[in-house]
């Protein structure tokens, strides 16, 4: 039997409730971010330039439209005879079939499938963050630290550290406690929510936590407290570079704004770590001449006429004369008409927004259209249809 | 469709193309952004139905290779049929290229291993989006032994001397189509596009090879004008064929007007090509564009006016560009001044340079040039 050094497990089931209307059809890691992604591209592209080339991404919230992205995964290499990627949603057994119950339970379910691969390790990760990351400098760690368990940190603001699972380390970075969502944190290190094991030492974890019938079956919850009160060793392992978990509408719409930089701490430009996408076949974007465009990200097929100023256009878009958009993001395919105005707002996919419409929230909010919409351009409109998300 | 095989021939694309075609075939030079001129003819054939298509390919074909890649893009990699690329046979690269029919000749295999009981031939440097359906029915109708699909010279559009001009009876029978001489006085001139009974060319390749004659023009269709049927079937779209640097840049630039840019794309059907993991194009303080095409991956920072932009350009600071067009990788240093260019992939302008063509004869600088 064939063995794979490492196996990764992409958590892709979120439902993203926090992210409103966005999530209504798709699961977040579908979420269409950056003028051509989708949120799951940041974690699959990082795999492939990794080095790692097997990959599970399990799904469970609105599979539809993430399972027909990933496809046999040759967006981003993974189209590979030996490995490659696999979709795992739930399934029955001959014991019945239930549902994830939570991150651990997901990949107790799918022990048989890491089996397949026998591997040593096992990259836990989820499909719901922007960042770009080497997992193979983190793996070097965590063999060099001869460690059972690593676990990524970065350090997050003081006010929003209570966000996250915040871990508390030694000198030795060996983690000596962990808090999940603590209302009290001790200090800032946050988990990324990405983990590197032992398969070994996972799996008898996994069994026993399955057996514990009050068990969430949760990473956070249940096994990492478990490992430590066992005094397992478990690692931080120190990341400085850029990260975000978007799962609010504001943390989605900074983040796209963050790409908006002279020099944005994450480079989409970057030649060696290009973020793989399913690249549609569009043509050139055509921009007229009554146009002006400045500090933004314009995808290909779309057609500018107005004014776009620090924002993000997908593909298809089309900006008619006089319109002004600000500080926003235009999903996919989305058709506005001349005179619109659109300020700090997140535009889902296939919306039509008739002439003369403004978009616009009055407390500085992010205003958040459901995809599909049709706005027509009455003075009162934003009031009756903008759907205004607070998190 | 399924009983179609197409082949697209590209031993014989005249180009006066020059810096463009000296790395790569006239099929495989940029057009429109972040096209290959192949594509429009490899997507007509996808959208028409056509699942079998072979590529010709003579000389200059590491970039076509590259791009052709397994035919992915066009939905062409299958386990049946699909695309061929076949280039010219081992003898015949150390001696003259004879022709097209020996071409033909030495892959002749593969027109008697393809189902199809039609072939429909094409080159590869014409720019349309043409649905070859009509004319194959016509084909059929019409009990024609060849069919060639031709166009009325627009004389706003078109440069007389690209085309082979034809003469065409009230029954739609072809009386004459010119070689090269250039001679006739018709608004009515050849595309290049040929459909025939697989059986009939078959034939005419073994016939006319065995007779030391290989020019597949002269030899299968002129020669036979009298003894075969050979009709004409007009294409009453947008067809330009890119063989000069003039109607390159021409071409390129009218794509700049909306409708033609929309027409071009999208109908009939889509242009496809092979895609890049380019992240959108970023319009960063100081960008100005206006009526301008551009692609995917480009950085922009200065002003670009009535231009078109390729993949990953970048236009730093200051920098004007007007009436150009830029390649893949292209670099335009700080307060250069660009009108009526051309430039290939991956040139690189310094900064404070004024590069500047006219309308009628654009500069153009070749792949990887440094100024």
């Amino acid at each position: 039997m064939y063995q794979k050094e490492v196996v990764a497990m992409l958590l892709a089931g979120g439902e993203g409730k926090r992210l409103g209307v966005l999530t209504n059809r798709q699961a977040k890691p579908a979420v269409p971010f950056g003028g051509k992604y989708r949120i799951i591209d940041f974690a699959l592209s990082n795999c492939t330039h990794s080095g790692i080339e097997t990959v599970g991404v399990l799904t469970q919230y609105e599979p539809l439209i993430l399972n027909s992205y990933i496809g046999i995964g040759s967006h981003w290499d993974l189209d590979r005879n030996r490995g490659g990627v696999t979709v795992l949603p739930p399934f029955v057994q001959q014991d019945g079939g239930r549902w994830y119950k939570g991150t651990a339970n997901a990949i107790y379910q799918n022990i048989a499938f890491i089996e397949r691969y026998n591997p040593r390790y096992v990259l836990i990760i989820s499909g719901d963050h922007i960042y770009k990351m080497n997992y193979s400098h983190m793996l070097k760690y965590h063999i060099e630290k001869n460690a059972e368990l690593s676990i990524a940190g970065i350090e997050v603001p003081w006010e929003e550290a209570s966000r996250f699972g915040i871990m508390n380390i030694d000198p030795s970075t060996r983690i000596r406690s962990f808090e999940e969502k603590p209302i009290q944190p001790k200090n800032n290190l946050a988990s990324m929510g990405i983990y590197i094991f032992n398969w070994d030492v996972l799996r008898s974890y996994l069994i026993k936590d399955e057996n514990n019938p009050n068990s969430s079956n949760d990473f956070g919850k249940d096994i990492i407290p478990m490992m430590l009160q066992e005094k397992r060793k478990i690692y931080a392992y120190p990341f400085n570079g850029y990260w975000k978990d978007v799962g609010t509408i504001e943390s989605l719409w900074s983040a796209n704004m963050d790409l908006l930089s002279n020099h944005p701490s994450l480079d989409l430009n970057d030649y060696h770590w290009r973020i793989r996408s399913s690249n549609t076949n569009y043509p050139p974007q055509y921009i007229g001449s009554s146009a002006k465009i400045k500090n933004s990200l314009i995808n290909e097929g779309s057609r500018v006429y107005g004014e776009v100023d620090h924002s993000v256009i997908f593909y298809g878009v089309h900006v008619g004369k006089g319109s002004i958009i600000k500080d926003s993001v235009i999903m996919p395919n989305v058709q506005i008409g001349e005179n619109v105005m659109i300020y700090n707002a997140i535009i889902g996919e296939g919306t039509i927004i008739k002439d003369g419409c403004r978009i616009r929230s009055e407390n500085g909010k992010i205003t958040l259209i459901e995809e599909k919409t049709q706005i027509f351009g009455s003075p009162q409109v934003e009031d009756i249809h903008a759907v205004n998300i607070n998190s | 469709m399924e009983e179609v095989m197409g082949v697209i021939n590209l031993s014989n694309d005249r180009d006066q193309l020059n810096e463009l075609t000296f790395h790569r075939s006239s099929a495989s030079v940029p057009f429109g952004g972040r096209y290959r001129l192949i594509d429009f003819t490899l997507s007509n054939m996808v959208n028409s139905g056509i699942r079998d298509v072979s590529v010709f390919i003579s000389n200059k074909y590491r970039s076509l290779m590259d791009h052709l890649g397994t035919g992915a893009e066009w939905d062409l990699d299958r386990k049946r049929g699909g695309l061929f690329i076949l280039p010219p046979s081992f003898e015949h690269t150390s001696s003259p290229f004879k022709g097209d029919l020996q071409h033909f000749q030495d892959h002749i295999d593969f027109f008697y291993r393809g189902q199809q009981k039609y072939v429909i031939l094409t080159g590869g440097n014409l720019v349309a989006n043409m649905d070859f359906r009509p004319a194959f029915e016509y084909h059929q109708v019409s009990g024609a032994d060849i069919t060639v699909i031709y166009k009325k010279l627009d004389p706003d559009l078109d440069d007389d001397q690209s085309y082979r001009k034809m003469e065409i009876d009230e029954h739609r029978r072809i009386i004459t189509i010119e070689n090269e001489s250039n001679r006739l006085k018709s608004n009515k001139s050849s595309l290049e596009i040929y459909i025939i009974e697989k059986q009939l060319l078959l034939d005419m390749i073994h016939t006319n090879t065995e007779n030391g004659k290989y020019d597949f023009l002269q030899h299968c269709i002129i020669d036979n004008l009298h003894q075969l049927k050979i009709f004409g079937f007009e294409h009453k779209g947008y067809a330009v064929k890119i063989d000069s640097i003039e109607s390159y840049y021409r071409h390129n630039l009218k794509l700049l007007s909306e409708s033609h840019w929309h027409n071009l794309f999208s109908e009939p059907g889509p242009i496809y090509t092979k895609t890049k993991d380019e992240p959108p194009a970023k319009y960063l303080d100081g960008a100005e564009v206006s009526n301008s095409i551009v692609a995917n991956g480009c950085l922009i920072e200065g002003k670009v006016e009535n231009s078109i932009l390729f993949r990953g350009v970048k236009v730093h600071k200051g920098a004007i560009i007007k009436n150009s067009i830029i390649m893949q990788k292209s670099e335009i240093g700080e307060n250069t001044i660009i009108e009526n260019v051309i430039l290939d992939k991956e040139v690189f302008i310094s900064p404070e340079r004024k590069l500047i063509g006219t309308k009628d004869k654009p500069l153009v600088l070749g792949k990887k040039s440094m100024i």
